[in-house]
């Protein structure tokens, strides 16, 4: 029998906004990212040291995925929360700030710190390691927000009972243009998980 | 060479992005990996490209690095004695 699952919670990260369910919890004045999400972070009181060390899409998933997951009472230990991720400009950002270095012949140092940086599932890493998640994770690159994609794959991951939640969708950057829309499935919630639901929250704000 | 050592304490807090640490919060002697700076094996990479780029230093071994990277005041005595730059 198919079963119904629900949003439980929702983030958005986009035009200098910080918001969780539709109501924003952080403005700030700086169109600089760096120092938007490094205010986001102080603000929201994150306490992470390893965050500054991020890159710019890391930064932009972890804040994302932690207004909603530091409301969800985790495991110490182990969670099993799959994540499944997506976007359109994949670790373009990083990329070329790595090639820029590996194309300067004079001065031929590439920063280990960016390279790591240079595909985007690292993004699930970060996450994976904060809130100690043990789980599947995907993270997919398409020319738009797939919100049919995105509601198969995580029924199949909470069906098959590969995951008990699964937090998931979009979190894109490049050239200082961001956006991140996350939103957690689980079996209890007040919205129904279909793909009406989930492009109707992608466009709330 | 306390020259030196402070000029490292600001490098690495830069290079590493070590946000909310001072020059003036680590001491010669802190433990750079483990309970001090709490420094990982990325960070200690970036250390090897630094000794490269800043001193002309090139260590053969990575694994050289572990002594070397043990604390600022062992970092400026290897830096000393074997700088090119």
């Amino acid at each position: 029998m198919t079963k119904t699952f629900h949003i439980k919670s929702y983030s958005h990260i986009k035009n200098q906004t910080v918001s969780v369910n539709g109501q924003a919890i952080f403005r700030d004045e700086n169109e600089d990212f760096p120092l938007f999400i490094k205010n986001a972070y102080k603000f929201l009181k994150t306490d992470y040291p390893k965050f500054f060390k991020m890159d710019n899409l890391s930064k932009l998933a972890f804040l994302a995925a932690d207004v909603l997951l530091k409301n969800e009472n985790l495991n110490e230990e182990e969670n099993n929360i799959a994540l499944i991720f997506s976007n359109k400009a994949s670790s373009l950002d990083t990329d070329r700030k790595h090639q820029a270095a590996i194309e300067n012949e004079a001065e031929y140092f590439p920063s280990p710190a960016v390279f790591v940086y240079t595909l985007p599932n690292i993004c699930l890493g970060e996450i994976s390691i904060k809130h100690r998640l043990y789980s599947e994770n995907s993270f997919f690159i398409f020319d738009r927000f797939n919100a049919e994609h995105l509601q198969l794959y995580t029924n199949s991951l909470l069906q098959s009972g590969k995951a008990e939640k699964v937090l998931c969708g979009w979190v894109d950057f490049d050239d200082n243009s961001y956006e991140a829309f996350l939103y957690l499935v689980e079996n209890v919630g007040k919205i129904e998980h279909n793909t009406e639901e989930i492009t109707r929250l992608y466009n709330i704000l | 060479m306390s020259e030196l050592k402070e000029e490292l304490k600001a490098k690495i807090i830069e290079q590493l992005n070590l946000e909310d640490v001072s020059v003036a919060e680590i001491a010669d002697d802190d433990a750079l990996f483990g309970d001090g700076l709490g420094l990982d094996s990325i960070d200690a990479l970036e250390l090897i490209v630094m000794l490269d780029k800043d001193y002309g230093i090139r260590l053969s071994d990575p694994k050289e690095g572990r002594k070397i990277f043990e604390s600022v005041q062992v970092m400026a005595d290897y830096i000393e004695e074997h700088r090119t730059k």
